[in-house]
């Protein structure tokens, strides 16, 4: 992740837009999702919302098991979304399968087939859980925009070198 | 010579919060065919509960939808007390009537906000999820959960009504008297949303007995049905509860999208009624017949044989039936028949003749549940085509099958079809 221009990132980081994937969920943490968007908890104070489409999303917010039949939409919706981009699974059964187990039609947990960033627990998961994962995604991208050390890329540099003397391909 | 395009829609859209995927033929906007193809979040549910006891298939049952979750396990839960033959104490029952009904009320307020998100009427969406976090308050405070509350039990319930709950449910019967009037008349006599919904996704009530339309659906086009009358169960047998249809309302039945709304909305009412009745007439003892599971879970190995529940969910009729084995721990098997299922199979119907922007809304305004409704798929690999499967096709289908069997078996097996 380091190649990209973090400068960007430095300007980026608290407006962020969320797009959702239901994977196969009950529709109990879809529901908390959408009370995060209603006013009591209003997650359009900390600049975010939600758009229609992951070309335009920062965050990717995933619920359910995946389906086999959602396998590979999941996978295409991941690839569609401009990097830097954050993944939030929002529920257990996202996480680790938890009820769903022993399961001929699941490919699940989430993160068998896209990386996964923030982890919510829950089932379901209360808005307030939401909204502290999707904010742990923020602070992931303002990670991503701190410059690298010094240090380490002296390190890296001198990896580098070692690789290409010993023959290595140097990427 | 007009020409027709094929738009898909989903299974991933903006539209819709559940994946389901739709063909479109139009010509110019108009509707002219459509075509649906379920299955996408097929999780297997029935299968797994192959594998556990029917204590942990409760939760199991839970979780095969999250709004309507309480609707099914009520509704599992009374079927295998309908084997087993168990007793529910007076009180257990009417405490389950009140947690369906508070169910009902936080269903249809959610749908009445996503269905005015969808004609892009923003403030009531906001405004009706705004009153809903007063029903998810008040299960909260009675189970500690907003979505899957885990209240039912066999023989009763888990929790109890205290008078801090009690106090809360009558502060929010209040509430909703007072504020939900103003929701109501803010999108149902505004022009612009009633020239949205008006006409606009019609099943006429010749159609929605043809499809087997159940629920809101079938109470919006004018059909008097409603389980809670015709068939009470839980503490429903002891109020009055009539099905509300439009034609009591506008004094006529359409059976458009306004009409769907009007039902759903007018159903809260009646949900508040009847939440209140509950209240007053709530009778004192046991809420359990047996709180030890080890008790619960030697007398269910006994049992033997098939039962069902049928109950009135907030989108319709939701059918469960199970069968148990004598000595063995496991559901043998188990068979939901969610309320969406029958009523997507009027989505078509609705769809003809309507503008293509109408079709998010019309896909919303039976309340799908897609998690609830995919038990079972047709599919052809070969032709790439699946589709709700009518009865007739089902019987073809069927027919068809055993005729391939027979001759399988004269083809491969010497002496025909007459061994086992």
């Amino acid at each position: 992740m380091k190649s990209f221009d973090m400068d960007i990132l430095r300007i980026l980081p608290r407006s962020l837009w969320v797009t959702t994937c239901n994977s196969g969920s009950c529709n109990g943490c879809d529901i908390e999702v959408v009370a995060t968007l209603g006013p009591r908890y209003d997650i359009e104070r900390f600049g975010m919302k939600l758009v229609g489409t992951p070309r335009h999303a920062d965050v990717l917010i995933v619920t359910g098991p995946v389906t086999h039949f959602m396998h590979e939409k999941l996978k295409r919706i991941y690839h569609q979304m401009p990097d830097p981009k954050v993944v939030v699974v929002v529920g257990n059964c996202g996480c680790s399968g938890d009820v769903f187990y022993k399961s001929y039609n699941l490919d699940g947990p989430v993160d068998n087939i896209i990386p996964v960033d923030v982890y919510v627990h829950g089932c379901a998961p209360r808005p307030e859980a939401v909204i502290e994962g999707v904010t742990k995604a923020v602070l992931k991208l303002e990670g991503l925009g701190k410059k690298p050390d010094k240090k380490e890329e002296a390190q890296e540099a001198e990896a580098m070198k070692e690789a290409e003397a010993a023959g290595g391909v140097a990427l | 010579m007009s020409t027709t395009y094929t738009i898909p829609v989903g299974p991933v859209h903006v539209g819709l919060k559940e994946p389901i995927t739709a063909w479109l033929e139009l010509e110019g906007e108009r509707i002219v065919n459509a075509r649906v193809r379920p299955g996408a979040i097929h999780r297997g549910i029935e299968f797994m509960a192959r594998e556990r006891n029917p204590i942990q298939v409760i939760y199991l049952s839970e979780r095969i939808c999250g709004i309507c979750s309480f609707s099914h396990v009520i509704c599992f839960i009374r079927a295998v007390e309908d084997l087993a033959q168990m007793n529910v104490p007076v009180r257990g029952q009417y405490i389950r009537s009140l947690v369906l009904e508070l169910e009902r009320v936080h269903s249809h307020l959610l749908w009445s906000g996503v269905a005015c998100y969808t004609i892009g009427f923003d403030s009531a969406f906001h405004l009706g999820m705004q009153m809903r976090e007063r029903v998810m308050d008040v299960l909260e405070l009675l189970s500690g959960n907003r979505v899957n509350y885990g209240v039912a039990t066999f023989g009763g319930v888990r929790w109890d009504v205290t008078p801090e709950l009690e106090k809360a449910l009558r502060g929010m019967v209040r509430y909703y008297r007072q504020e939900f009037t103003p929701f109501r008349e803010i999108v149902m006599e505004d022009p612009v949303a009633q020239a949205r919904m008006r006409n606009v996704g019609v099943l006429t009530r010749d159609e929605a007995v043809r499809y087997s339309a159940v629920g809101p659906t079938a109470r919006a086009s004018g059909l008097r049905i409603d389980l809670r009358k015709s068939s009470p169960y839980e503490a429903y047998a002891d109020f009055d509860v009539e099905p509300v249809v439009p034609q009591d309302y506008f004094g006529e039945a359409h059976g458009d999208v306004l009409d769907r709304f009007a039902v759903r909305v007018l159903e809260v009412y009646q949900s508040l009624d009847i939440i209140e009745k509950i209240l007053d007439g709530l009778p004192e003892g046991p809420f359990v017949e047996e709180a030890n599971l080890n008790k619960v879970m030697a007398s269910l190995k006994k049992a033997d044989g098939t039962g069902w529940g049928i109950i009135e969910a907030p989108r319709g009729d939701d059918t469960h039936i199970v069968s148990l084995k004598g000595g063995v721990d496991n559901v043998l098997w188990w068979k939901v028949r969610a309320p969406t299922y029958a009523n997507a199979v009027s989505w078509p119907i609705m769809f003809r003749g309507n503008e293509l922007a109408d079709a998010p809304l019309i896909i919303n305004s039976i309340d799908p549940c897609i998690s609830c409704m995919e038990r079972m798929l047709v599919t052809d690999e070969r032709e790439y085509r699946s589709e709700v499967v009518t009865r007739s096709e089902l019987v073809k289908r069927s027919r068809q099958k055993t005729f391939e069997l027979g001759s399988l078996k004269s083809k491969y097996v010497p002496g025909g079809g007459a061994e086992q």
